[in-house]
């Protein structure tokens, strides 16, 4: 990838925080559970770094390091984003019409 | 196939887009879904992208490396109980940070005489990441009830911690120093493991929402360190939202402790407060165990009833029938409203996921600063499964262990109901002064139970 400066990097760390920080301020208490399995989501990003590594792996000990980071990064994402949608689709306004469910 | 820097650099400017749109989202429960939708659209367009980057090798471990773990993702994610979903962040926050820790100790292997920065960036990706992954494992199995829930001590714990700690330091600078040994690395992971299941060990159930928000900020931390190592902008900006994310959590979660975030993670509360607890002198007065019917007969007179959820609920799975009673009050005229307390459950925001499965509307669902003005106006609380954040002495006894602590007024309504299961203190480990308040009666059993006998009794009123 582009080799970017440390300063600059270092800039773009401190204005995402910042943002961070201002975005999820705004989100309810209501939604902390979401906001956290959302966020585990996110840091999934690091399935990119995995890849790279992988892809890029030219002995046995880099490509079985990689596999590995690789698995636990496509988890990490996949899980994430199924186990948020799945919390957030219950989230209702009003109660759906009441049906007798058996639950356990 | 992309082979131009900028191009790359570019499709990963719009996936931060999409992942600050997914938490921007987040702000209110309707629009909330379709923000992780974006967030999710965002993820497969920096995973395609990284995909066809040129001159990428290795596909026979790639192609099962995505199906493999995708598959193991799916499969959680689809089958995991609400009840359970404090172990699954904790599961998806170790992953994520060992996959950073990993991604680290490959860049070390790789590197030919990497400069400072770069060392810099490698240990502090696998120091945290490796921090992240194994204190989340304790953190699951202490969840799952794999170990002790209670904190796990012993003398002389915080020093060698610190030990520990510093020894990972140490190598760090070793390596920094210019040390370039595959050992240097490996030992540092070895030790920044051991910390992290440490550091989590002496922590109890109760203080389990700091700790998750905590390795959720660390994962994140990890995950921004990494792009460092790899000079990508994604990883570096989604890591910090992340980062950001976790420590606003973590900030939250102990000011609604009134503790500081080192208190909970180096007080061993449990052991104190058990302390305090003995000292206490017994003045005779004692606790009124009560019936289903007379609860019934009680609710049946009511106007307006307030419901405390807490742990015990998620421990029993008797959200299904806290809603159904609350259906049932509801035909007969009683106005039901949920108080929530911020560290109700194991994790911020678990009694909020758990009624919502259950189907109660979130109109319905109150936080405490809404709700407590009303306590004095309602005919019956409901306590089911909550201890800690009902006591009153956290109001009005300065020596007791919890006093400061924001609570919910519960002792203010005209009457208290607590469904226990039995007298035993919970994780606190103190006596509640509410269960002998003249006005409270205890109702003990398993709380589905409880409440299944409770709906039937209401019923037949």
């Amino acid at each position: 990838m582009t080799d970017l400066p440390l300063v600059l990097e270092l800039t773009i760390l401190v204005l995402a925080a910042l943002l961070g920080f201002e975005v999820i301020s705004k989100v309810p208490t209501m939604l902390h559970t979401p906001l956290m399995s959302g966020a585990n989501f996110i840091h999934g990003i690091v399935i990119v770094g995995a890849i790279l590594v992988l892809g890029t792996a030219d002995d046995s000990f880099t490509k079985v390091v990689g596999f590995a980071a690789l698995v636990l990064a496509t988890a990490n994402v996949v899980g994430g984003w199924f186990v948020t949608d799945r919390m957030l689709g219950m989230f209702k306004r009003r109660p759906e019409p009441k049906r007798d469910e058996a639950d356990g | 196939m992309i082979s131009d820097p900028d191009v790359l650099t570019l499709l990963y400017l719009v996936t931060i887009v999409c992942f600050v749109v997914a938490l921007k989202f987040l702000s209110s429960p309707r629009h909330a879904r379709k923000g992780n939708w974006v967030g999710g659209a965002g993820m497969l367009l920096a995973i395609g992208t990284t995909l066809l980057i040129d001159g990428l090798e290795n596909w026979a471990f790639m192609v099962p490396g995505l199906a493999l773990g995708g598959a193991v993702g799916l499969v959680g994610a689809r089958t995991v109980r609400m009840t359970a979903m404090p172990q699954m962040v904790a599961v998806f926050n170790g992953v994520g940070g060992g996959a950073a820790a990993l991604v680290a100790l490959a860049e070390w292997h790789d590197a030919l005489d990497p400069v400072w920065d770069e060392t810099l960036s490698i240990v502090l990706s696998a120091l945290i990441g490796s921090i992240s992954f194994a204190g989340s494992v304790v953190a699951f199995a202490k969840l799952q009830e794999l170990v002790s829930g209670r904190p796990i001590v012993f003398p002389g714990q915080n020093i060698v911690n610190v030990l520990v700690l510093g020894g990972a330091a140490v190598l760090g600078i070793v390596a920094l120093a210019g040390v370039e040994e595959q050992w240097v690395l490996y030992s540092l992971i070895a030790l920044a493991s051991l910390f992290g299941v440490m550091f989590v060990l002496p922590i109890g159930g109760a203080d389990m929402p700091v700790v998750i928000s905590l390795l959720n900020a660390f994962t994140g931390l990890a995950a921004s360190a990494t792009g460092f190592v790899l000079d990508s902008t994604v990883l570096i900006v989604s890591g910090m939202l992340v980062g950001a994310a976790g420590t606003l959590l973590t900030l939250l979660m102990a000011k609604a402790m009134n503790r500081s975030v080192a208190n909970v993670l180096f007080g061993a509360f449990g052991q104190v407060r058990t302390a305090a607890a003995g000292a206490r002198a017994d003045d005779g007065r004692t606790v009124r165990a009560t019936t289903p019917e007379d609860v019934a007969v009680q609710l049946g007179f009511a106007r307006k009833a307030i419901v405390v959820p807490g742990y015990g609920m998620a421990v029993a799975q008797a959200q299904h029938d806290v809603r159904q009673l609350a259906d049932v009050l509801e035909e007969k005229g009683v106005e039901v409203k949920y108080a929530i307390h911020p560290v109700a459950g194991r994790m911020p925001g678990h009694m909020n996921v758990l009624l919502a499965e259950a189907n109660v509307p979130y109109t319905q669902l109150f936080e405490m600063d809404e709700i407590n003005p009303e306590f004095p106006q309602a005919d019956v609380a409901i306590v089911i499964g909550a201890n800690d954040v009902t006591n009153p002495a956290a109001r009005s006894d300065p020596g007791s262990p919890i006093y400061g602590m924001p609570i919910l007024d519960v002792d203010k309504a005209a009457s208290v109901v607590v469904l226990k299961r039995s007298m035993n203190p919970g994780f606190a480990g103190i006596d509640n002064e509410l269960y002998l308040d003249p006005k409270t009666t205890m109702l003990f059993g398993d709380a589905k139970d409880s409440v299944l006998k409770l709906i039937s009794a209401v019923k037949n009123n």
